[in-house]
């Protein structure tokens, strides 16, 4: 408890002194994590087998590949990200200049997850970097290896004044979360996000909670190969990542009746080299598995009279942080749009929005809310500060008490931007209203 | 009058369930009866805010009602641009696809207004709402009562009651909204109550903005054409509801030398703006209540400023009124240091060069705004780069909030999230990720099972790296 304040204590002089807005300490850090997955990928290979037996090019795939992109695509845009964006400021305030500034936050706390426990942690990590913050991170202790492999070589490649790493359980998320943060960003359940995010109103602090959800997969009629490209789309959602257990992952599939005998033929075919996966043809509705995000390898298949009622059973339960909808049909795509609410959607495909660094990522309603990614990273955990110039030319008398008749005129053509009206007024040229002010 | 909270948000989420109020046309529909409401009843909100607080008519034209129409306005021009999904570029990564966000409403949102500016600070974000296409309670503040009735009168007769509600109320009232579970809470008042929303809305992982306040520090540099600064100081604090404003000029720091000429220019233009006996100025707002009035009158009875009043210290408590009052050199543990003032009182905090404001500034909670009065470069500059807050002005104060390409919201303990202009119609939106993908294209290193080729393969196009893909692909 002691160490952790000396810590925080450290980390928020770190961020006083300034070294941390720079943009090249910040690059710096950014190049020394790509070094450190770089140069310790044969360890996280194994780290990750242990704590889940992942296959290295799942491995690669959802990990080492996606933390490497996400440094390279901050490195190569971090100082645009930076540098203020003009506001657009109207004549009458002439002459004024006015900028959006983005300013990090301060000092963040970041939960990692235990299913992709490298990138769910480093990724985040990659953001808080970017827009200049001191950060702790928290790994999961559901992945040991994962965790005490960061925990040994995070130190090694950055700045430890700047960025710590805390092993441990519920007791120190505990510890953690008595704390004052300046942002918190969480990976997991929407349970624990409940309980975060209530630690988190002691303080005010702002949250992004990335939660889970039932992603579900509508899947129209389709033949040939367009179905056979389908199907291993979906089998490679389902079983592919992290055998199911992943925030988008494919969690029950809505298909016509009459194509359901096909397509669990198909799923058949595809998954005969994949350990232990189940299929679930039409399973009761009120059954746990199908009021639960499933996080594993069970796949429930719903079975509908008219594909077009997928859109109401979605409708009916909680936001989730996907939906997939494999179809041709432009009209039936943006009835989906319309009318479904999640945190994204993809058309025929799944999983693949996770690598778009133009998409934002993130949930809706219990799914979450807040998002990363790309640009989306950096805002994540900055301050959008405005900034507005002025001159101490050019005054504008009529915002000035006592107030009269003219300057409650002026005003009023001030707010239409009633620029010819404004001349005209102060020409003494334009007939005021003969209104009743009681001045 | 108890509200039963789970009826309303039942019918509300029934009623957007429909669809009706994601079309572009309800949402205009609602706009141009919010606008109708501020153009043709301006006498009556008038009346209602002078009954409140006492508030001079000019004040609630400019703050109140141009306020809200200006909103309104800028919402129906920009709907369907605002409305439109916007295209992202895709990367080789994802070849062939094409991808966009597309903004949807959140469903059915609560809005919590407050006291100071009862009328615009309540209609605003509810227009931000609608525009995005949003169910919604609003919950005017009770300690503005005449405003709060007003509101509920004028809103059940202009606009869709089916989708946009007004309830009113007190703690009760509020306390049985809050259990409810909403899609987003727009909340505008202290840290405190603050902390309680937050806290509700963590129950049902309800996001939420949160517009609160702070200590706005004004920094006034010498070399400056002061007598502009006083008036664009005074016009933000006094001009403002007397004080009680989130954004208004809360202390000012100065040094030691300039801080005489300081008082004594400010001294001489508030009389220009409000005569001799200010407390007879019908240009001065009220004080809103007997609580607010005796806990500033405290701040005055406070051993440690007697006989630091420069300027004032008239009161009126029959009348709630009291006249703008300025304390020289407080010391920086005095009880007006310590909290946000809200109200007409301005304490000076004296340092010995005028660098030493950022030590001052930065020992406190960040604050809602920060201005600085300057002609010095690099002192404007070290001011930006160096205090946090929601927003800053160079050279004048509180305008900021008029200009809707800023974003207007708090960060650290002056809150979170920002609105007025886009970020209104952003703040109440999901912005929905889209990617469509062909059927062309299938990778097979996508899928198991899996061999030293494929993550050869992936790493390249993970990378990016077209040559190695070709190479991965013919099997270098």
């Amino acid at each position: 408890m002691e160490e952790l304040s000396r810590s925080l204590a450290e980390l928020k002089q770190t961020f006083r002194s300034g070294k941390t807005k720079g943009a090249a300490w910040r690059e710096a850090q950014l190049r020394a994590l790509l070094k450190l997955v770089e140069e310790n990928e044969t360890q996280i290979f194994e780290a990750l087998k242990r704590d889940l037996g992942k296959h290295p090019v799942e491995a690669y795939r959802d990990e080492i590949g996606v933390v490497k992109k996400s440094a390279e695509h901050s490195l190569a845009h971090i100082k645009k990200w930076m540098a203020p964006k003009k506001g657009q400021i109207p004549l009458l305030l002439f002459p004024s200049k006015g900028e959006i500034l983005p300013e990090p936050l301060g000092t963040v706390l970041i939960f990692g997850s235990w299913n992709f426990p490298i990138s769910l942690t480093l990724d985040p990590l990659i953001g808080a970097i970017s827009a200049g913050n001191t950060v702790v991170l928290k790994p999961s202790d559901l992945a040991p290896a994962c965790s005490s492999l960061l925990s040994r070589i995070i130190p090694l490649y950055l700045d430890t004044k700047a960025i710590k790493i805390i092993e441990g359980g519920s007791n120190v998320a505990e510890i953690l979360l008595e704390q004052r943060w300046d942002k918190i960003f969480f990976t997991g359940s929407p349970r624990v996000g409940s309980i975060i995010m209530s630690a988190a109103a002691k303080h005010l602090t702002p949250v992004t909670l990335e939660l889970g959800g039932k992603c579900p997969v509508i899947l129209d009629s389709l033949s040939g190969s367009d179905l056979k490209a389908a199907v291993k789309r979906i089998a490679g959602g389902k079983w592919g990542p992290c055998a199911g257990q992943a925030c988008i992952g494919i969690d029950y599939v809505l298909v016509q009746q009459k194509f359901a005998p096909v397509l669990v033929e198909l799923l058949k075919n595809c998954i005969k080299t994949i350990i232990e996966p189940t299929i679930l043809l039409d399973p009761p509705l009120d059954a746990q598995i199908m009021s639960e995000e499933i996080f594993g390898p069970l796949l429930p298949i719903i079975t509908l009279d008219k594909i077009e009622e997928s859109i109401d059973f979605i409708s009916e339960r909680p936001k989730p942080l996907t939906i997939y909808a494999f179809t041709k049909n432009k009209r039936f795509k943006d009835q989906i749009l319309q009318e479904t609410s999640s945190g994204s959607v993809t058309f025929n495909d799944t999983l693949v929005q996770f690598i778009c660094d133009g998409l934002p990522f993130g949930g809706v309603g219990q799914s979450g809310f807040g998002r990363y990614h790309g640009k989306f990273s950096f805002d994540t955990f900055s301050h959008e500060k405005a900034v507005l110039h002025r001159s101490f030319f050019l005054e504008l008398e009529p915002r000035y008490p006592p107030w009269n008749d003219f300057k409650l005129e002026f005003i009023r053509l001030a707010y239409s931007f009633n620029y010819v009206g404004l001349l005209l007024l102060l020409l003494g040229l334009r007939r005021r209203f003969a209104r009743n002010l009681n001045l | 009058m108890a509200v039963d909270a789970e009826a309303v948000v039942k019918e509300l989420r029934s009623t957007y369930t429909s669809g009706k109020t994601t079309t572009y046309e309800w949402r205009a529909s609602q706009l141009k009866a919010l606008l109708k409401i501020a153009t043709h009843h301006e006498r009556d909100i008038i009346e209602a805010l002078r009954s409140d607080l006492n508030k001079p008519e000019h004040e609630a034209f400019v703050h109140e009602i141009a306020a809200v129409s200006s909103a309104c306005k800028l919402a129906l021009k920009e709907l369907h641009r605002w409305m439109k999904p916007q295209k992202v570029k895709t990367t080789i990564t994802t070849f062939p696809s094409s991808a966009e966000i597309v903004p949807e409403p959140l469903g059915v949102v609560l809005i919590i207004s407050t006291w100071n500016y009862p009328f615009s600070l309540s209609l605003d974000p509810v227009v931000g709402a609608i525009a995005a296409g949003n169910t919604v309670v609003l919950k005017p503040s009770e300690v503005a009562p005449a405003t709060s009735s007003l509101l509920s009168k004028l809103l059940g007769e202009y606009v869709d009651t089916s989708g946009v509600k007004v309830i009113e109320g007190a703690v009760p009232e509020t306390t049985a909204l809050l259990e409810q579970k909403w899609d987003k809470i727009f909340f505008t008042g202290n840290g405190t109550v603050g902390r309680i929303v937050l806290s509700a809305a963590a129950k049902h992982l309800t996001p939420v903005v949160l517009e609160l306040g702070g200590k706005c520090p004004v920094v006034i540099d010498a070399n400056i054409n002061l007598k502009v600064a006083a008036r664009r100081l005074i016009s933000g604090k006094w001009g403002m509801n007397n004080g009680q404003t989130c954004v208004a000029p809360d202390y000012i720091i100065t040094t030691k030398e300039y801080a005489s000429e300081v008082v004594d220019t400010i001294s001489s233009e508030l009389e220009k703006f409000y005569g001799k006996d200010p407390l007879q100025s019908k240009d001065l707002s009220s004080i809103i209540n007997t609580r607010h009035f005796d806990r500033l009158a405290k701040l005055l009875d406070d051993v440690k400023v007697s006989g630091k009043i420069v300027h004032g210290g008239q009161s009126d408590k029959t009348n709630l009124r009291i006249a703008p009052t300025i304390l020289l050199d407080v010391p920086e543990d005095s009880l007006i240091m310590k909290d946000e003032i809200f109200g007409p009182l301005l304490p000076i905090i004296t340092v010995n060069k005028i660098e030493d404001c950022f030590g001052v500034i930065n020992g406190k909670g960040k604050p809602l705004a920060a201005y600085m009065f300057t002609n010095d470069k690099k002192l404007k500059e070290e001011f930006i780069r160096s205090v946090s807050a929601g927003g800053m002005i160079i050279n004048d104060t509180v305008l900021h909030l008029a200009e809707p390409g800023l974003p207007f919201g708090g960060v650290g303990e002056s809150g979170m999230g920002a609105y007025h202009g886009k970020f209104s119609f952003d703040a109440f939106s999901h912005q929905k990720a889209v990617l469509q993908r062909s059927f062309m294209g299938d990778v097979a290193a996508r899928y198991p099972p899996y061999t030293p080729w494929k993550l050869r393969f992936l790493k390249a196009l993970l990378g990016g790296d077209i040559l190695g893909i070709f190479r991965a692909l013919v099997g270098w």
